[in-house]
């Protein structure tokens, strides 16, 4: 945020979304939207998180599991195709692991600085059911 | 409009809850949340039937503590509407919390409070605990003396709060019982007149403005908290005293009834002052006028706006003034009181060489009589005549038991 001082803000601690009006808001995509420096999505806060989830597309359906369960709308899915994760807003919870459904999951958790490559080449191999 | 219009009389007879109530039916206030508690819940208890027989138009929110009443204001103020509710003593203190949110999001309330006692013990009946207790809130304080004051002051709450250049909310305070449930003849307006005064409410920053989506009630710490208290600081310091002055202007022009930052009664060639608030001020008023009959030139300054504090104008009403009494009806438990220590910081870098002195009175409701009045302008006189403060600097009026004096 800018550094302005105390006669150089609207008052009331009130913040604006977006710059100018809207409209047809839900039919434009986050990327499009004309967002202020106000906005959170405009922030990143990807350094409160200290673990993060790492994406396989090789094993994603597509079920839109992780993105209707993520608390912060991080998941970006595209015309219902899982895209990844929105890593500036990500808190690293860890749900959209906890629901993906395949076997292997798609979204596995791995340390902040573990090499995504690396991690997806040796990801885990399908699991055998007990039966 | 979808509700009917009310025949007044020029004059009715009305009590102070009632003739809140019937400015906030005036007002077409869009939202009343409250919670009911002694001795203001008349005021919310009449609009919620002025609403129910179709006499505004409006939403009536119970909730379950005041608290929660003055929450629900918030919500409804944010979200774009004319929004009032009533509280008195224990509710207006467990609704502090929310005071002070309404006025950092400068959100144009108006409370009105009728001032009673604070536990413990507990009481119901009147005296300025309360009111202190809003002091520091961010909020702009009126003060009424009787129920005519208590329905004009209404209309010019709402004028003033909801100015875009003010964008603050507004207590407008008027004693428990003394003025709360005795009925006086108020003279009234008629509704279109009322209307025209406060005019239809003008949404600034509303959340239901779907174009302009805003977030209210955000977080800031050390690097933006000081920013906005600062700037509410300024806007109360600069912006409201202008405001209020033009309401006040224009509210005369309208009824013929005049009101101003400070009340001035005989103090152009007064000796002796007595400073007070609310009932006490029509008292202290008629004891002044039979004290010059003895010889005493006294007279009385009293408070209109609380907050914020009229400065330069006290300053200027007791310019030349000999000896003054601050008179606080709140226990200031441990220190000088309130109006005896804010007079004191107007008057110590002036020429005014005036001798003040405080006293405390009417706790919980007890009466402060004319002989009270009579002995105070006579002890005043005292000081004038012996050319220093011959008493303590702190006295109690009208206590029993030994007599307490303090500093």
């Amino acid at each position: 945020m800018a550094n302005i001082g105390w006669d150089e803000f609207e008052i009331g601690a009130m913040l604006r979304t977006f710059n100018g009006a809207i409209e047809d808001i839900t039919g434009t995509l986050q990327e499009d939207r004309n967002y202020s420096p106000n906005s959170s999505f405009t922030a990143s806060v990807a350094d409160w998180r200290i673990e993060k989830p790492v994406f396989n597309k090789d094993y994603c359906i597509d079920c839109q599991f992780c993105w209707v369960y993520c608390p912060d709308i991080s998941i970006v899915s595209r015309d219902k195709k899982m895209i990844g994760v929105d890593m500036d807003h990500c808190k690293g919870c860890g749900i959209c692991v906890e629901v993906c459904p395949t076997n292997p999951k798609s979204l596995l958790m791995f340390p902040e600085k573990a090499d995504e490559e690396t991690e997806i080449a040796n990801w885990p191999a399908k699991e055998d059911k007990e039966k | 409009m979808a509700f009917d219009k009310m025949k007044l009389r020029d004059i009715e007879v009305w009590d102070g809850n009632f003739a809140a109530a019937q400015a906030m039916r005036q007002c077409q206030i869009d939202v009343v949340s409250a919670y009911p508690i002694t001795p203001s819940t008349p005021i919310v208890e009449g609009y919620a039937k002025f609403l129910a027989d179709g006499y505004v138009e409006g939403e009536f929110v119970m909730v379950e503590s005041e608290h929660a009443a003055m929450s629900g204001c918030i919500g409804a103020a944010g979200a774009g509407g004319r929004v009032a509710t009533a509280t008195s003593s224990q509710g207006f203190a467990l609704m502090v919390e929310t005071l002070y949110q309404a006025s950092g999001m400068r959100l144009p309330i108006v409370l009105n409070v009728v001032n009673r006692a604070l536990a413990a013990p507990l009481n119901v009946n009147g005296d300025h605990s309360d009111m202190y207790l809003g002091r520091d809130s961010g909020w702009i304080q009126f003060d009424a003396y009787c129920p005519q004051d208590a329905y004009d002051l209404n209309f010019i709450a709402f004028r003033v709060a909801e100015d875009h250049d003010v964008r603050l909310p507004a207590m407008v305070h008027q004693d428990g019982f003394m003025t709360s449930h005795t009925a006086q003849g108020v003279h009234t307006m008629d509704d279109d007149t009322a209307y025209s005064f406060v005019g239809e409410f003008k949404p600034m920053n509303d959340m239901l403005d779907f174009e302009h989506p805003v977030t209210h009630g955000v977080q800031t710490e050390e690097d933006w908290h000081f920013e906005h208290k600062a700037r509410q600081h300024n806007d109360l310091m600069t912006k409201v005293f202008p405001k209020i002055e033009a309401a006040f202007d224009d509210f005369e022009k309208l009824t013929g009834r005049r009101y101003n930052l400070v009340e001035k009664y005989d103090l152009d060639d007064a000796d002796v002052v007595v400073v007070c608030m609310g009932t006490s001020v029509e008292t202290a008023r008629e004891v002044a006028l039979e004290m010059r009959e003895k010889g005493i030139k006294a007279g009385v300054l009293g408070l209109r706006v609380i907050r914020p504090f009229p400065f330069f104008q006290i300053q200027e009403a007791l310019k030349g003034i000999k000896a003054i009494a601050a008179l606080d009806r709140s226990s200031p438990n441990g220190a000088p009181g309130m109006l005896f220590n804010e007079l004191a910081g107007c008057l110590f870098n002036t020429d005014t060489n005036a001798m003040l002195s405080g006293y405390v009175y009417g706790l919980g409701g007890r009466d402060l009589t004319k002989r009270h009045l009579t002995d105070l302008y006579v002890e005043l006189q005292a000081n004038v005549d012996a050319g220093k403060i011959t008493t303590p600097l702190q006295q109690f009026i009208g206590v029993r038991g030994p007599k307490l004096a303090f500093l």
